[in-house]
């Protein structure tokens, strides 16, 4: 797989198991609103996923649902952040800020990359993520003298350096004023036990009639 | 609803249907969740060029988790085999989409429907300041006493905002 394919992957899968762990909390988020607001990000995240895996699909020779879903856990190339299954809600919200943080720091690097293809559609998945930036802004400065909230924060950060490159890190860090030198970071390329669990029921339906057309 | 600067001349007489009458055939598509309103108000066509039986069609998505995307595909395709040409719609998945391209009869239907129009892009991002400003207008009333109920909505391209003077929530279209 060349480098291009690679770079698009990982982004993708990001974006794709953050959005189906962001749709979890569909029907049981604690008010309407968040409801509403937890299963349109999901739908966003997943849209930025189609698009990214349709330019790696062409670098391929396949297509975008079969890099979704027709991979073996092992071979998603996405950060252990996106992965985690949090059903505290301090968490979730931690992780949404951490994420759209991280995702910020990549988005602006690609947007002035030499891959003008991926330098455009960059700029769009920014235009939907600003908004999702506002959300997180808005539960952030609701939680931020939480002591759970702050927990989660500290808990997550590790992960949340592991969604970028070595040379992106420092810029996270200092955008979000959080320590960079005494962390341990959680890189991408080794994957956490949930991720096997939510493929298995990510993928079930798809992998109960192989080559269905739906 | 046609813009000034569509119709290209026509070549040597070969070209099965002209690029005015796609156009005039995409305007009669709604959009999918919003059907007050059609693609080319919507400033979804970005381009239309016909080459002999071919009509390629230059779309942009509002937004890339939109669900009504192959639907909009689809009728679009139909129209031009209708017409008797040979569509090739292409997807452009870069910024060239906004909700700037909204026509203004576009933006009035949204009006007369109960959504209201989305405010001009900004040179910065938005902010969560601006969102929470009384900057917005209740499409039923006309009042600016309106608040920011939820960012999100029913559909992405939606927020949910509440009007203090006629006591009822209504959908404010993103700005995008």
């Amino acid at each position: 797989m060349n480098e291009r394919a690679r770079r698009l992957l990982r982004i993708a899968d990001d974006e794709l198991i953050v959005g189906w762990r962001d749709s979890e909390w569909t029907g049981i988020a604690p008010t309407l609103e968040e409801d509403v607001a937890f299963s349109s990000i999901a739908q966003n995240e997943i849209g930025h996923a189609r698009a990214l895996y349709e330019l790696a699909a062409t670098e391929l020779g396949t297509d975008a649902d079969a890099l979704a879903f027709d991979r073996e856990p092992a071979e998603y190339l996405c950060a252990p952040l996106v992965e985690l299954h949090l059903m505290d809600w301090a968490h979730t919200i931690a992780r949404r800020f951490l994420y759209e943080e991280a995702d910020r720091v990549r988005l602006d690097a690609l947007k002035d990359g030499d891959d003008v293809e991926l330098a455009g559609l960059a700029a769009k998945i920014d235009r939907e993520e600003t908004y999702h930036r506002l959300h997180a802004e808005m539960w952030a400065g609701r939680l931020r003298d939480e002591p759970r909230y702050r927990t989660a924060v500290e808990e997550l950060w590790p992960y949340a350096l592991g969604v970028l490159e070595p040379e992106q890190r420092p810029e996270l860090a200092r955008r979000t004023g959080l320590p960079l030198d005494s962390t341990q970071v959680v890189p991408r390329g080794q994957h956490t036990p949930e991720l096997a669990e939510l493929w298995a029921e990510m993928t079930e339906v798809r992998r109960s009639a192989p080559g269905a057309t739906w | 609803m046609g813009g000034d600067d569509r119709g290209a001349p026509l070549g040597a007489g070969r070209d099965v249907v002209t690029e005015d009458a796609v156009w005039a055939a995409l305007d009669e598509i709604p959009d999918p969740e919003i059907p007050v309103i059609s693609l080319v108000d919507l400033g979804v066509v970005r381009d239309v060029a016909v080459d002999g039986a071919r009509v390629r069609i230059e779309f942009t998505p509002t937004f890339l988790g939109c669900p009504a995307l192959e639907v909009m595909r689809r009728a679009m395709e139909e129209k031009v085999v209708a017409l008797g040409g040979e569509p090739d719609v292409a997807v452009i998945q870069d910024d060239s989409w906004s909700t700037d391209r909204i026509s203004p009869a576009g933006r009035e239907k949204l009006r007369d429907a109960g959504l209201a129009p989305p405010t001009p892009r900004a040179a910065g991002a938005t902010t969560l300041l601006q969102l929470q400003s009384r900057a917005f207008r209740c499409p039923y009333c006309g009042s600016t006493e309106t608040r920011l109920e939820n960012i999100f909505g029913p559909t992405p391209c939606r927020s949910i905002r509440w009007c203090e003077s006629c006591r009822q929530p209504f959908e404010q279209f993103k700005t995008i």
